[in-house]
């Protein structure tokens, strides 16, 4: 058994970050702090600036004023883990479960070496804890989109990333597999990670995460689900009123 | 059958040709294996055709056609990227401006001098049967850096065929690890030019390649069974266009096709 590395120093801060894109405003003046050992659910509008944001956090877009600052998340070494949203990848291109996991070993190999008889374990253990590894020789494409998720986020166990961030990670995802997919990611957060995840979902899912940050190209409310799930709030995001019975 | 396998190897013309044709076989579907799963073979016709002021320089100033092409095919292959990113274009329509550029400015220079004289026929069709010892070993060469470059750089080149943006974050490489690719491409395409001639190096890069895409599932097993099937269309070709006198290129294109064709009518078959 290949020990837990401590992941409890990482954080990450955003101080009014704007981003610009082909000339409009993609973000506008974005400030939160998310400390290690938080699981925060990203919520807002198609538009809203999800996957810019955490283009952005990931360093693919460049930040017109303000600053992205993760503090103790070596970014050379892959302590940054990008789930991407499901267009992005490509689906054509055949590899199967053990190939995925073991691209996240990539930064530590460096250009020349290949992997070894470690890193193999280390893979085995991560698809283990995501509860894939007799799945391993299947092809991505043989997968449901709940296992997919499953796939990248054993990728991100293998890359020992302290910060994950999953775009729309629940798109195409069945309820069943969402729920397993969120006890996988608690079970992360309580290793000290971070975990930022763009959810659509409000009800059932975004109320299982320590915190949730509206987003609507600006940021409406972050915190407790039960503190920012106001009607006021919906309004911002959404342009309409909710109506918020049982809400917890 | 045993003659008909024997008579060609009485000929130098024919040895050499074979292992042309063996090379050949081999460079072009590993890397087309990656042409095949990443779209671009768009981007191997352009280049093709744009090596061509590269070997027209290379006649000028009288070094081998074949070497002065290669910083060409390189440098198409980098600009694709280059422009695509600075002018916000898809790599489409840059590789269609190049593509077009390029060999306009290679026919421009070809009419230029009065000296020099390109077969176009022998640039489409190749000259496998006249294929010299000097092209066999820059062959042998090229092949040997492909495999080395493709061995070496495997699980990048998985990693940014695969998932693109994931590969950005995790090392900020894959701009790299691309140019890695491209330009093994057009070592492939230059070198398989000068022995075997534009149609079969596009034939070998994609036909191989997309009929081991139907046969197996994982990448690598796709790039061996591509290279498998390449030589086997290539030697197979050459001996029905030595026993039947038929051009060589053509006919090796075609036996790669109709392997092709017969594996996708029976793909069902296979997968079930």
């Amino acid at each position: 058994m290949i020990p837990a590395p401590s992941y409890s120093d990482a954080s990450m801060s955003l101080q009014d970050v704007t981003v610009e894109l082909d000339g409009y405003m993609a973000l506008s003046n974005v400030t939160f702090d998310v400390g290690a050992g938080t699981l925060m659910g990203v919520v807002g509008p198609n538009g809203a600036g999800k996957s810019t944001l955490f283009n952005t956090i990931a360093g693919l877009l460049p930040v017109r004023n303000g600053s992205v600052t993760l503090e103790r998340v070596d970014l050379r070494r892959g302590a940054l883990a990008y789930v991407p949203q499901r267009d992005s990848v490509n689906w054509r291109f055949p590899v199967n479960v053990m190939d995925v996991v073991l691209m996240g070993r990539c930064c530590r190999l460096g250009w020349f070496r290949r992997p070894g008889r470690k890193d193999r374990e280390l893979v085995r253990e991560c698809l283990c804890r995501v509860g894939l590894w007799d799945r391993r020789g299947a092809l991505m494409t043989e997968l449901s989109g709940g296992q997919r998720q499953r796939v990248f986020v054993a990728r991100a166990l293998a890359q020992e990333a302290s910060v994950l961030l999953l775009d729309e990670a629940f798109s195409g995802v069945d309820v069943g597999a969402q729920e397993a997919l969120v006890e996988v990611l608690q079970a992360l957060r309580d290793e000290g990670r971070i975990v930022l995840l763009a959810t659509h979902d409000l009800n059932n899912l975004a109320r299982r995460f320590d915190q949730v940050l509206c987003l609507n190209r600006h940021v409406c409310a972050c915190g407790a689900p039960n503190q920012v799930f106001t009607p006021e709030v919906m309004e911002e995001l959404y342009g309409v009123q909710f109506s918020m019975d049982g809400e917890g | 059958m045993i003659d008909f396998l024997l008579a060609p190897l009485e000929y130098h013309f024919m040895l050499r040709a074979l292992v042309g044709a063996v090379l050949v076989g081999v460079m072009c579907p590993l890397v087309g294996a990656y042409v095949v799963t990443r779209n671009l073979a768009f981007i191997g016709d352009a280049l093709a055709h744009a090596v061509l002021p590269g070997m027209v320089l290379g006649f000028m100033v009288g070094i081998s056609p074949t070497i002065a092409a290669v910083p060409t095919g390189i440098t198409v292959a980098m600009l694709v990227r280059v422009i695509s990113r600075r002018a916000g274009l898809s790599a489409d329509t840059t590789i269609g401006i190049l593509f077009a550029a390029t060999f306009a400015l290679g026919l421009m220079m070809l009419s230029m001098s009065s000296t020099i004289t390109i077969d176009v026929e022998d640039l489409l069709m190749g000259q496998i049967l006249g294929i010299s010892p000097a092209s066999i070993y820059v062959s042998l060469a090229i092949t040997g850096v492909v495999i080395l470059g493709l061995f070496v750089f495997h699980h990048w080149l998985l990693f940014t065929s695969f998932d693109p943006v994931g590969s950005q974050v995790i090392g900020r490489r894959t701009h790299v690890v691309d140019y890695v690719l491209l330009i093994l491409l057009a070592l492939v395409i230059v070198v398989g030019i000068q022995a075997a001639g534009v149609i079969l190096v596009m034939a070998m890069l994609v036909i191989p390649a997309a009929t081991a895409y139907l046969l197996v599932g994982r990448f690598a097993s796709i790039m061996m069974t591509a290279a498998a099937l390449g030589t086997a269309a290539s030697v197979t070709g050459l001996y029905l266009s030595f026993h039947f006198n038929l051009p060589a290129g053509p006919a090796m294109t075609l036996v790669a096709t109709g392997i092709f064709l017969l594996v996708a009518a029976f793909r069902r078959k296979v997968f079930n």
